[in-house]
């Protein structure tokens, strides 16, 4: 990183689209390529940029193969397609952990850049962000997630919040125990929900559908416990315990307490 | 208030995606296609603004508008539209893959065209995954945007919009005209009734072409290759809390 550009305004207080566009598109004047996470702040603002720019955009961008050529999944991971971009600016979203992270110690200058004034047409209202010491789960290095077997939601925080505290892990569900009610939205993993790629990823009373497998495929290692050993998830753990989780996981905490953790 | 609603036609969200073995591209023949889901929930949406429900007052929509931008067989994605309860439709003409920025550029001709005081459409087509035509057509539109909405709420000239994003939920007021894309838990879409198909049938389809909205849908971006994604081979069976963490930390993971 040579340069940082630093922009600083009330209209970029919450990162809104409108606000984004009006700080970036000027700006590409001067560059050849944008690029913004995957997250919903860059998935909500990075195809305004690339329209006003008049470019097709580059969604989810999993490699980069050389200046012009990149590859990324559709069919939420069923399918992988390389392709060429030779427009003359370059809008991509990229899949964060799908890269590894450059190393830090640089010594970048620090530039600042007017903030957009406004006034736009849409304004913030409030929000509710789930509280949590935990890490932030597309980020995290550890995941637990939860199945429908887990049953409510009070099962499903007081088995998974002590393993996940632990580990050190973020929490996730899968779409089923999200829509059971057993866990929040923003925690569900899958094609609809996150992609994650942590380095340990322990999947319990998850079946693993297709919508799931999606979204969690990528991790380092995967660990299943699901009773039930026709599972699919079995098929792609790389170490599964058929187990019921109401044994299996108050075992692994004393396991892992006598490792150390 | 009139609402516009874009669908799109894809590969039914319960079949399994084959790729071609030469690498061309995904299989797509004889299989059964369906209205993309976060498309079917915009419809849903619009037509509970319509009929009242949802949090919705009835008649807070006037008339819902399909568009669909595809083959000639899009007629029945804006079929399923209509049978859900959307009033007409209007179906583009386009063969092989329009992107999302010529979507963009036709939906913006139809809007200038019919001038609804809404569209709402899907969060991403769950094809090509790319979650980028509304954000395009708000911002060619100079329109405010409200993507990934679980929630929307309408009032005199505005609405107020609550949307999933990471970490929680986000609420907006977004000026009319506005964008509204749909993600998975704004509301569970209906099944059209024998009754309302029959009567969809009947519901007028406008057909046109990318040429008369004079958009060039000529792709930008060159899909070089298709492949299936990496498999993961299923690993081995321990039979105890000891022996997983054992292995975990062999793996190094702990």
């Amino acid at each position: 990183m040579r340069k940082v550009l630093h922009a600083d305004g009330a209209t970029l207080a919450k990162q809104m689209a409108e606000p984004l566009e009006a700080l970036i598109v000027p700006l590409m004047s001067g560059y050849d390529a944008v690029l913004f996470p995957a997250s919903t702040t860059g998935k909500n603002a990075a195809p305004r940029v690339a329209a006003k720019l008049d470019v097709m955009q580059l969604s989810g961008v999993i490699g980069v193969e050389n200046a012009t050529t990149f590859v990324r999944p559709i069919y939420a991971g069923n399918a992988i397609i390389t392709v060429e971009d030779n427009q003359a600016k370059k809008v991509l979203t990229v899949q964060p952990t799908a890269f590894k992270a450059a190393g830090e110690g640089g010594s970048a200058s620090v530039e600042t850049t007017a903030a957009p004034a406004g006034p736009f047409k849409s304004a913030f209202v409030s929000e509710e962000m789930a509280k949590s010491d935990r890490p932030e789960l597309t980020a995290a290095k550890r995941v637990v997630s939860g199945g429908r077997a887990l049953g409510s939601s009070e099962e499903f925080h007081r088995v998974l919040d002590p393993l996940a505290d632990k580990l050190g892990a973020a929490v996730g569900a899968s779409r089923a125990a999200v829509d059971a009610g057993y866990a929040p939205n923003d925690y569900q993993v899958g094609q609809t929900g996150k992609v994650v790629a942590p380095e340990l990823y322990v999947a319990v009373g998850i079946s693993g559908a297709i919508q799931h497998l999606a979204g969690m495929k990528d991790s380092k290692v995967i660990v299943a416990i699901n009773k039930d050993e026709e599972a699919p998830i079995f098929q792609i753990a790389d170490y599964g315990l058929v187990a019921d989780y109401k044994t299996a996981v108050p075992e692994l905490m004393d396991e892992l307490t006598k490792a150390g953790l | 208030m009139k609402v516009l609603v874009p669908v799109k036609r894809v590969l039914d969200y319960n079949l399994k995606v084959r790729v071609k073995p030469d690498g061309s591209g995904v299989d797509l023949s004889n299989l059964k296609m369906s209205i993309n889901p976060f498309c079917e929930i915009a419809v849903e949406e619009a037509v509970r603004m319509k009929e009242g429900g949802g949090g919705h007052a009835k008649d807070a929509a006037t008339e819902v508008i399909a568009v669909s931008i595809g083959p000639e067989q899009a007629q029945e994605t804006i079929r399923n539209a209509l049978a859900i309860g959307a009033d007409r439709g209007i179906l583009v003409k386009a063969d092989g893959e329009v992107e999302p920025l010529a979507v963009a550029k036709i939906l913006k001709a139809v809007i200038e065209a019919e001038k609804p005081d809404l569209v709402i459409l899907g969060k991403q087509a769950i094809d090509d995954d790319s979650n980028q035509v509304g954000q395009m057509l708000a911002a060619l539109l100079d329109w405010p945007q409200a993507t990934f909405a679980s929630k929307i709420v309408l009032h005199a000239g505005k609405a107020t919009v609550t949307r999933e994003v990471d970490g929680g939920l986000q609420t907006l007021d977004v000026e009319l005209p506005a964008i509204v894309t749909t993600d998975l838990r704004l509301n569970e879409p209906r099944y059209a009734s024998l009754p309302n198909i029959m009567k969809a049938k009947k519901k007028p389809i406008d057909v046109k072409t990318p040429a008369d909205f004079g958009v060039d849908t000529a792709p930008r971006i060159k899909v070089l290759k298709t492949a299936e994604p990496g498999k993961r081979s299923g690993g081995i069976k321990v039979k105890s809390a000891a022996e997983l963490v054992g292995k975990l930390k062999e793996a190094g993971v702990l």
